[in-house]
């Protein structure tokens, strides 16, 4: 059950741009120097602060980045780097992507042949409408025809078409009441029990505890720690990095007390550790780079963590 | 001050179905009121006809036993759930900011808004910087209600946090009337004086 199925390694990702009044380009890295894995039966999901780069992620992944993107490290998918003949067969087929938007359907086609897709078929398509508990009838209809939970369970239907080993959710469940994303988590759950790899990008940590095996978090472009769940669960002094800590300690459910200040803009990053300039523990070691470190069986971005 | 909704209807055409069925609802200064309650009951519909943004079918939305007021600021402000859909891409911030009232410097502190963000478009901000801007246009001295229709969900936890802790911060202040509507219970019971369930209004 421990097979790799996606390695992340030394991802960088920048953006060339115009820089503000000339007609030279820069490059804004937006991702730095970033792994994770992800192995079969598992979840990792991916938390982090608004702009951290979690769905660029996804995107790198995909290869969905814009033209003017530039990226360095390696992706492998099950031991292979993913290139792009590689991507025409394993996408929509082995790696399948459960985008963020409901606006990712196509509103001029019916339902059932847009889940059908190009590679699969109507037996498959019924059973899976049963499974999600989708109406036959819904198949007939158009996107704006739907509630938005079943226009939800129709992006997964699709997404789950072609039986991937690999599933990359980008924020399933906002906008949906409680029991319907608890539903969707516990879908993508039962699809790792059944063998695939989940990367979950989230927000709503509180219910991405329930479901995952183990916790990235994002900060400013990079990971700053990651940590099995039950580190999470157990509460701030299980975590190592000042951030989690933080992330914890703003729950509505827990202190609800925020730290001041926002992530650091792409173009304006701090020397060293990018969360030094809002660390209540910053001393001149900070400014150093921040090394992955292994610690306590998670990964950490922090000489102080321990 | 009191404002109140009386025995509302709601439908988009004469052929479709009711979204609000004879609706009574009321939120005096000082009350922070959440609804939850599961998708497509009507929850953001009632919040766009409380602050004016929608006209009922039948019944009709009081503050203080007067109709809201068609000319000049409305005293009943909304935030909605996307900040990127909600402010004009093609204005930069400090106008959107500043369209119908000018806040200080001390008060652009307090939000958390940054001298520079101001001479950007909004492309160039994070979902949780452009919220802080509709909030803080949203905050005139003239405000005595707020409607907040899933203000924070796309936003990770500590800027969520922050942006509360300012909005009860002035709510409390200024005796505010707030409407919250949202899915995260947890949010609800921090922020809000009471909380009622969508299908029992």
């Amino acid at each position: 059950m421990n097979e790799n199925i996606l390695k992340i390694e030394d991802l960088v990702v920048a953006f060339s741009m115009y820089k503000s009044g000339s007609f030279k380009k820069e490059n804004l890295e937006v991702i730095h120097s970033l792994s994770l894995d992800v192995n079969a039966g598992e979840i990792v999901a991916v938390v982090g602060s608004s702009g951290s780069g979690k769905s660029i992620l996804a995107s790198a992944v995909l290869g969905l980045l814009p033209k003017n993107a530039v990226t360095k490290g390696s992706i492998t998918y099950k031991g292979e780097p993913i290139t792009k003949e590689r991507q025409k067969d394993l996408f929509g087929k082995e790696i399948a992507f459960i985008p963020q938007s409901v606006d990712y359907l196509d509103p001029l086609m019916k339902v059932g042949k847009q889940v059908k897709g190009v590679f699969g078929t109507d037996e498959r398509r019924k059973e899976l409408f049963e499974k999600y508990r989708l109406d036959e009838s819904a198949a007939g209809k158009y996107p704006f025809q739907l509630s938005g939970g079943m226009a939800r369970r129709v992006l997964i239907t699709g997404a789950v078409m072609g039986n991937p080993d690999l599933i990359i959710a980008d924020e399933p469940t906002p906008g949906l009441d409680l029991e319907m994303a608890k539903e969707t988590l516990d879908h993508l759950r039962s699809f790792a029990d059944s063998g695939a790899a989940v990367l979950l990008i989230t927000h709503d940590i509180d219910l991405a505890l329930n479901v995952a095996d183990r916790v990235a978090v994002f900060y400013a472009g990079t990971i700053v720690e990651v940590a099995p769940t039950a580190d999470f669960l157990a509460g701030k002094d299980a975590l190592r990095h000042p951030y989690s800590k933080a992330f914890i300690d703003a729950l509505p459910q827990n202190d609800f007390k925020p730290i001041p200040g926002t992530q650091p803009y792409a173009g304006n990053l701090p020397k060293g550790c990018l969360f030094s300039d809002r660390c209540p523990y910053k001393d001149s070691a900070c400014d150093a780079d921040q090394p992955e470190r292994e610690i306590r069986s998670g990964k950490v971005r922090c000489v102080h963590a321990s | 001050m009191l404002l109140e909704a009386n025995n509302i209807s709601f439908r988009y055409t004469e052929k479709s179905p009711l979204i609000l069925e004879d609706v009574s609802f009321k939120v005096s200064e000082g009350e922070r009121i959440g609804i939850v309650g599961p998708s497509g009951y009507g929850k953001s519909t009632l919040a766009k006809i409380l602050a004016g943004y929608e006209k009922p079918t039948s019944g009709e939305v009081k503050l203080d036993g007067a109709p809201l007021p068609m000319k000049g600021y409305c005293p009943v402000q909304m935030i909605y759930q996307h900040p990127e859909l909600s402010v004009n891409p093609r204005w930069k911030m400090v106008k959107t900011l500043n369209e119908c009232w000018e806040p200080d410097d001390s008060f652009l502190e307090k939000m958390g808004i940054e001298k520079a963000w101001l001479k950007r478009w909004p492309s160039e901000l994070s979902g949780g910087e452009l919220q802080r801007f509709c909030i803080a246009r949203s905050l005139s001295p003239e405000t005595k209600f707020l409607i907040c229709d899933e203000i924070s969900t796309m936003l990770d936890v500590i800027t969520q946090s922050q942006i509360w802790n300012i909005l009860l911060d002035t709510a409390k202040e200024r005796n505010m009337g707030m409407v919250i509507i949202t899915h995260n219970l947890a949010l609800a019971e921090r922020v809000c004086t009471k909380i009622v369930k969508v299908k029992e209004l």
